[in-house]
């Protein structure tokens, strides 16, 4: 069943494979996100209540669920690298780590700026923002332990524990607007049945979000390829590849 | 897969499963400082789960909807008072529904208007009053176009102020 898999075990394999994906999604997302956000933050509507300062929710929304779904990706990861010692699988751990990082803060800082004017605060101790700050706190602990060893299985091991234990905060994000009160509104977009948001605002929302989700891949890829090169300096092909590169 | 990986999986799988319990007694324990704020009824009654009933003197949060045409402001200041009660769906207001009577002074937040959600921070006073020192606005998960919302008459202005009640407060 795996067999599929097994020659991307491989760094050289997986490096050109990565190298072979990059374009594709770098592209298809610069196409999404230009024609999403100008639609978005130019022609989809203004909200009733908020005005244009909803426009906000465009980058918030899709800079929040990824933050959760780079987690999750992360987590997987270093699940396969503890239980089945893949080497890759701790790369990919630290290719995800710093980008999953930026997202939350982007996550954050457009929520404060929003939370300003609309609720009268930019910073409030509820569940949803208390757990959504604990994930960034959890991103930033899993890049220092990458940092924190020379040898890089081992702080693939250590860094691959902590990412583990966080994922316990995932469903914690997720329900926190459901299980407490809390001033954050409940879920729009993923809420079962329709959206709760009128159509010509949802459209521009998919397209924004598919295009931040592709340009994560991008992203990752870049971020794969360097960490593979940097795990796997002493090897032959590696030399060949910046040897050929250079001549 | 061979015991080797089979014994690193069982061992993942049940600190995973160990903390997860964990983690869940300890938010459940905590559940009452987890909530942001009180409903009115709780206020009146004690909280819905524990009975725990708020003093008077005590900060507290109170979140709920604001009562159509209880709002009442002062013509020369920015100070208000406007009354509180639960939510409910769908969304109707009754004069027997526990009500609590906010007192603020200071600019309220943009979404600030009858039947919205607000969470006011503040002290209990005697009667069911609070004196808040911060008012937000809560929003809910709907968001529309303004011209759905005329076709569905929902109420959105905003809070406007007049130059004597801005300068007043100074």
């Amino acid at each position: 069943m795996w067999k599929w898999l097994h020659p991307y075990a491989n760094p050289e394999v997986s490096y050109h494979f990565a190298g072979k994906l990059k374009p594709w999604l770098g592209l298809s997302s610069a196409l999404l996100l230009t024609v999403g956000l100008i639609w978005a933050l130019l022609f989809a509507p203004a909200d009733y209540q908020q005005g244009e300062s909803f426009r906000i929710f465009y980058i918030h929304v899709p800079s929040a669920i990824l933050s959760m779904s780079i987690y999750l990706a992360m987590a997987i990861a270093a699940l396969s690298s503890l239980v089945w010692q893949v080497r890759l699988a701790d790369a990919s751990a630290a290719a995800l780590a710093p980008i999953g990082a930026v997202f939350t803060a982007i996550a954050l800082l457009t929520g404060a700026a929003w939370g300003k004017p609309m609720w009268g605060t930019w910073w409030v101790w509820d569940a949803r923002l208390t757990s959504e700050l604990i994930l960034l706190f959890l991103y930033l602990g899993v890049i220092a332990l990458h940092n924190a060893f020379d040898d890089k299985q081992m702080a693939g091991k250590a860094a691959g524990i902590l990412a583990l234990v966080g994922v316990i905060n995932l469903p914690i994000i997720k329900y926190s607007v459901e299980w407490w009160n809390t001033l954050h509104q409940g879920p729009t977009v993923s809420k079962l049945g329709a959206p709760a948001m009128a159509s010509e605002m949802y459209w521009p929302f998919v397209l924004c979000f598919f295009g931040f989700a592709l340009l994560v891949g991008a992203v990752a890829c870049v971020r794969f390829q360097t960490e593979i090169i940097t795990r796997n300096k002493m090897r032959p092909w590696v030399r060949n590849l910046v040897t050929s590169e250079v001549n | 897969m061979n015991p080797r990986r089979k014994k690193r999986l069982t061992i993942v799988l049940s600190v995973l499963t160990g903390l997860g319990v964990v983690s869940g007694l300890v938010l459940y324990a905590l559940s009452q400082n987890i909530d942001l704020f009180y409903k009115p009824s709780e206020v009146h009654y004690g909280k819905e789960d524990t009975g725990l009933k708020a003093q008077i003197g005590q900060r507290l949060r109170v979140g709920g909807l604001v009562v159509p045409e209880s709002i009442v402001r002062d013509q020369d200041s920015l100070k208000v008072s406007f009354r509180l009660a639960d939510m409910k769906m769908p969304i109707s207001f009754s004069e027997d529904d526990p009500m609590i009577t906010i007192k603020y002074d200071g600019i309220l937040p943009d979404l600030f208007r009858e039947g919205q959600g607000i969470v006011a921070n503040g002290t209990l006073m005697d009667g069911f009053i609070i004196n808040a020192s911060e008012v937000l606005a809560k929003h809910d998960e709907n968001y529309m176009p303004k011209e759905l919302a005329d076709g569905a008459g929902e109420k959105h202005s905003k809070p406007s102020y007049s130059k004597e009640q801005l300068e007043g407060s100074y």
